[in-house]
């Protein structure tokens, strides 16, 4: 009977500390799954949010210009030559064609404003478009051109806050003494009327409680500070009451300035700028920007409000009309984007492109490629299959071990030191970066290697030893082949790893503007030339707000980068896979 | 212990002098500083199997590596003694191991064909030693190891698919074949059966049998039904000492020394 005893034992042992151990497997199991939720969630968001910012630098409104490539303009000298076609006046051309389409636009300050419209260095680009076929001179051409990048930002919508009022009535224009004088039939004013004077007369009553709290300090302050503070309420006080004054002109019209938000009215063919709007909600004073004045149209017309006040932004309220016409006309288009990738880097960021960034990247992992992979693949296999197990063999592991985990700037410093000081090779140039890189790679790829080729089975060797194959053809026939995935895998992370590293970089002046992309040739591993991260490092440092979609944008070409070399490391893994 | 270790090898006869295909005169085998093997001498007769047995830990597959310098690829093993294959000295610095290797084949205890096809498996050998000039030179070599092999009815209209996924006494039969495609002299099997299930492991017996015509088979076994079976000469090995050595039969039917008796008797091992 004692048998069955010790067996019950057992078993209530076990069912006692069975409920804990399936409770302790599934915290396990349920920490597990919520950590992949986190880390997948903080993925999406990351990609997400770079996506939401840069999708709009793959699109750009592209200004559909006809130009008049005049023979006396464009080929100066009157031969023909490409000395004579260099010295056109292209910039003139592009401003004709501008003046062409507003010819109501006069004055120089107005002028210039037309002409911010697009970049000048557009004329550049003309000038080798005619360089690239001079049977273009003497013919009317239509040239596609970026348009000004904030106001590509304005058409994206990205850089105001606007809106569209409806109208109703019917509006009547009579020349007045200074501006147009515009009546509608209808209240169609009074919103925007009320509006604009509320937050008048309440910058009004702020500035007094302001007023009111300097005096009360002023009350209870030292003699020398009362005063300063009394003065401070005294400038609140009146600038209140300006703008009261401003809110409650005698005559009834409340005068627009560009501190307030812009008011355009808007017919068929014109585009007139309030400069007043009258308290009864239906009178408005205008000038015209758009169109002449004995033109004016009125059965269709509407109210653009542009609630971001003109000298807060960087365009002008003129400009938005022209773009706006220029959109009515047909002229301006969205469409992709290729200057991002057509073009090297420029100061214009409608201008600036990726391809001077991505050719960089190309050559300086073919040099870090050709360099790291079969240095460190033979190295490994040397240490791996070949050398005696000793002290030195030791100590030089123990340095690779070490050499992974130096700070990438380090091997900038190297670089710098090494290549450029001693070796004088020319600096920003993909070969040198390739070296640098190279040598960062380099413990990568030999530490994956090694472990590749620990993992293929002894018994593998042992076949091909057993038959007879030398040490030699045992690596190079079986135990290589069967570690390739494996090897291939760790030297892809390593150059992808490579591919996105800028500090390094730095020490070797890769970080510059640069606004030639290197030539995909032999000279181009010479050529002064910048990688993909620091090209994201200076975007991100530009000034221009266009720049921040266009930052964007190269970090997901970046990544696409990333995961397509991921993508092949995975390919090639699946595709050399052997079991055995 | 030591009094045990001590006593001498007993012989059950001698071997015709000119039906010796191996002789070895006292071989020692250290790994480092412990020594695994001590003064073992025995001569191996051609055309025949000879059985290794012992307990595990004895030195038998240690011996068997020795005759292909299988211990060379070993860091700190070491092999004095003369063992001479065909009157050419094994330890001879001067002889290249790949040359010896060639002539003496190796069947591991696991099967371990390459991961590449059947016919990649077995052309292999001749392919770097350059045994086949042309095309259906090869072919012909493939085919006449796979047939002595016993394999070549089962894998004749398949020989590209992959080695690695034939059964597990299938793949043993390729690494046989394998080994016979080099045309080698001597084939060293290293428990040839143990990872093998008791149909697989008859085939592959019959097929020994076979090849004993031919070879110089030399074979490491645990199974002591196994030696008694296929094998014509018994060896008998214990911590590190060939203790006897003689015809199958007699060494399991007559054996003279205490510790052979004890060990087929099933009394330790």
């Amino acid at each position: 009977m004692t048998e069955p005893t010790v067996k019950n034992k057992t078993r209530l042992a076990v069912e006692s500390r069975l409920g804990q151990r399936y409770r302790a497997e599934l915290r396990f199991r349920s920490a597990g799954i919520a950590a992949i939720f986190i880390s997948v969630a903080v993925l999406v968001f990351l990609i997400g949010s770079i996506a939401k910012d840069g999708v709009s630098a793959f699109s750009a409104y592209q200004l559909k210009l006809p130009v008049n490539l005049a023979e006396e303009l464009v080929d100066p000298n009157g031969d023909g030559s490409e000395q004579s076609l260099r010295r056109g006046s292209y910039s003139r051309i592009l401003q004709n064609s501008m003046r062409e389409e507003f010819p109501e636009v006069s004055g120089r300050r107005n002028l210039r404003s037309l002409f911010q419209l697009y970049t000048a260095l557009n004329s550049t680009r003309l000038m080798d478009q005619v360089l690239a076929d001079p049977a273009l001179v003497g013919t009317e051409y239509v040239f596609q051109l970026p348009i000004a990048d904030d106001l590509d930002l304005y058409l994206k919508g990205m850089l105001v806050e606007d809106r569209t009022l409806p109208v109703s009535g019917t509006l009547n224009i009579e020349p007045g003494r200074r501006d147009l004088s515009l009546q509608s039939a209808e209240s169609d004013f009074l919103e925007l009327y009320q509006e604009i004077h509320q937050s008048l007369i309440a910058e009004a009553t702020g500035l007094e409680l302001r007023s009111q709290e300097t005096r009360h300090q002023a009350s209870l302050a030292e003699s020398d500070e009362a005063e300063r503070l009394t003065a401070q309420a005294d400038g609140f006080d009146a600038r209140a009451e300006a703008l009261r004054a401003e809110a409650n002109a005698p005559d009834g019209m409340l005068r627009l300035t560009s501190d307030m938000p812009s008011i355009i009215v808007e017919t068929a063919e014109s585009a007139l700028k309030l400069t007043g709007l009258g308290s009864d909600g239906r009178s408005a004073q205008a000038e015209i920007v758009l169109g002449e004045a004995a033109q004016i149209q009125t059965p269709d017309w509407s109210v653009y409000v542009i609630d971001t006040p003109e000298a807060r932004r960087r365009i002008l309220d003129q400009q938005i009309i022209w773009t706006r016409a220029l959109v009515e006309r047909g002229l301006v288009e969205k469409g992709f984007n290729s200057l991002l990738f057509a073009n090297a880097d420029s100061r214009e960021p409608e201008l600036a492109g990726v391809k001077g960034a991505l050719y960089g990247s190309i050559l300086t992992m073919i040099i870090t490629l050709a360099l790291s992979m079969p240095i460190g693949v033979f190295t490994a296999v040397y240490l791996e299959e070949y050398a005696p197990k000793n002290k030195l063999t030791d100590l030089i592991e123990v340095n690779i071990n070490n050499l992974a985990a130096v700070p990438s700037i380090v091997f900038g410093l190297l670089g710098l030191a090494v290549f450029i000081n001693m070796f004088g090779m020319p600096r920003s140039a993909p070969l040198l970066g390739g070296l640098v890189l190279s040598l960062m790679t380099l413990p990568t790829i030999i530490i994956a290697t090694r472990a590749a080729l620990k993992a293929v089975p002894p018994s593998i060797r042992q076949a091909a030893l057993g038959v007879g194959a030398s040490q030699t053809q045992a690596v190079f026939h079986h135990v290589l082949p069967l570690a390739a995935p494996g090897i291939l895998t760790g030297s892809i992370i390593g150059l992808a790893r490579a591919l996105g590293e800028t500090a390094p970089l730095l020490m070797i002046g890769m970080v510059a503007f640069i606004a030639d992309a290197p030539t995909l040739g032999l000279e181009g591993f010479t050529q002064p030339a910048t990688v993909m991260p620091v090209q994201i490092f200076l975007w991100y440092d530009g000034a221009e707000r266009a720049f921040e979609a266009r930052t964007a944008a190269a970090i997901l070409i970046l990544l696409g980068l990333m995961i397509s070399f991921n993508a092949l490391a995975v390919y090639l893994r699946r595709k050399f896979e052997r079991r055995w | 212990m030591t009094a045990v270790e001590a006593q001498p090898t007993v012989y059950h006869q001698e071997i015709d002098a000119e039906n010796i295909k191996v002789a070895v005169k006292g071989v020692d085998v250290f790994y480092g500083d412990k020594q695994a093997l001590f003064d073992v001498s025995l001569d191996i007769p051609d055309r025949g199997v000879t059985a290794f047995i012992g307990p595990s830990g004895c030195g038998k597959s240690t011996f068997l590596r020795c005759m292909n310098r299988m211990n060379d690829t070993i860091d700190g093993a070491r092999v004095s003694g003369s063992l001479m294959i065909d009157g050419g000295e094994v330890n001879d610095p001067t002889i290249d191991p790949v040359v010896l290797r060639a002539g003496v084949g190796m069947v591991f205890q696991k099967p371990n064909p390459f991961p590449k096809s059947i016919y990649d498996n077995v052309a292999y050998g001749p392919r770097i030693h350059g045994l086949a000039a042309t095309k259906d030179e090869l072919d012909g070599i493939v085919e006449q190891s796979l047939r002595k092999a016993g394999l070549w009815a089962e894998v004749s209209d398949r020989l590209s698919d992959p080695g690695t996924g034939l059964s597990g006494g299938q793949q043993q039969r390729l690494v046989i074949a394998r080994a016979i495609a080099v045309n080698p002299e001597v084939i060293l099997m290293d428990e040839p059966c143990s990872a093998l299930d008791p149909i697989a492991t008859a085939k592959i017996e019959e097929l020994i049998d076979e090849l004993r015509e031919n070879y110089c088979i030399i074979m490491v076994t645990h199974s002591m039904a196994q030696a008694a079976r296929v094998s014509q000469m018994t060896a008998f090995f214990h911590l590190g000492h060939l203790v006897e050595y003689g015809p199958t039969e007699d060494i399991f039917t007559k054996p003279r020394e205490r510790r052979t008796q004890d060990y087929i008797t099933g009394r330790f091992g």
